[in-house]
């Protein structure tokens, strides 16, 4: 199963005929939001659309060199990209790539999907048993 | 916007100690779950969870440690993490049960947890989503050889 590829570096999963090589895109699109403060940063552009260092740094208790900072990682991450207006760059989201990392978690809701599903067909058959004269009911 | 925790939710028509030894016994964790299951069912017990691949016929195991148990309220637990660590925030997928009852009903709650908070290099993050995404074809499979076997 899946799961199996978790308990990396222990064999299977090294092992494993599929296994991803090395990806930088990906290694850089993890590490850039790994960071909580990174991950406020971001979430914050998406609320705006839009954004500057200075108004990040105005709503953040980052400093603006933090702010740059972290605006460099997501930039190399592909997550957003910076436009210069004027003497300031206006920093958007990138969509489709913060899609790739939200449809991840996707998946892993869809697979608590499936295991509820059975738990439920399991605990309502049992419940029918227990109780047979609820079948009348239904 | 990118989340560190799923949450998911069904209402079962079944009284709650029959949703929480559905849940909790490992005789019956096998059944929707992994292929085998070992748990010592009491908080900091430890577990094992074995999978087989029915596409690779590759054999895995997984380990846990139970966090909660109040039967027949809140089940929680830690998995994944590497070999001769201690599970921990960090380390560790935390995955949560809550269950509780509507009239003769029971909603269960799962969460899972901890996904940015991970300290894995991106190679075994990718590996990670990689793997879901493939193992997700053949769990919904075996769920529907499941089903269809009840008929």
């Amino acid at each position: 199963m899946w799961r199996a590829c978790v308990t990396t570096s222990q064999g299977y999963a090294d092992q494993r005929p599929g296994a991803l090589p090395g990806n930088d895109a990906d290694e850089l699109l993890w590490e850039a939001i790994a960071e909580p403060s990174r991950r406020r940063v971001l979430d914050l552009i998406i609320a705006h659309g839009e954004a500057t260092p200075t108004m990040l740094a105005a709503e953040l208790p980052f400093t603006r060199q933090a702010v740059a900072k972290h605006l460099a990682v997501l930039t190399r991450a592909g997550l957003v990209e910076g436009h210069k207006q004027g003497r300031e760059v206006r920093y958007s989201v990138i969509a489709d790539r913060l899609d790739a990392a939200s449809q991840a978690m996707a998946h892993v809701a869809a697979q608590w999907d499936v295991r509820l599903q059975a738990i439920k067909r399991l605990a309502e058959a049992q419940a029918a048993v227990a109780r047979p004269e609820s079948q009348d009911r239904r | 916007m990118i989340p560190d925790m799923v949450e998911r939710e069904i209402l079962i028509e079944a009284p709650m100690q029959t949703v929480w030894s559905v849940v909790t016994e490992p005789d019956q964790i096998s059944n929707w779950f992994s292929d085998t299951a070992e748990i010592d069912v009491r908080p900091g017990g430890g577990g094992v969870l074995s999978f087989t691949d029915r596409a690779t016929n590759q054999h895995a195991t997984v380990r846990l440690l139970v966090e909660t148990v109040e039967p027949p309220h809140k089940f929680a637990f830690r998995w994944d993490y590497p070999e001769g660590e201690k599970a921990r925030d960090g380390n560790s997928l935390r995955v949560e049960f809550k269950l509780e009852a509507e009239g003769a009903n029971t909603r269960l709650r799962v969460t899972e947890s901890g996904f940015t908070r991970l300290e894995r290099s991106a190679d075994e993050k990718a590996a990670y989503f990689d793997g879901h995404s493939k193992g997700w074809d053949a769990h919904v499979a075996s769920l529907r050889d499941y089903v269809s076997g009840l008929r």
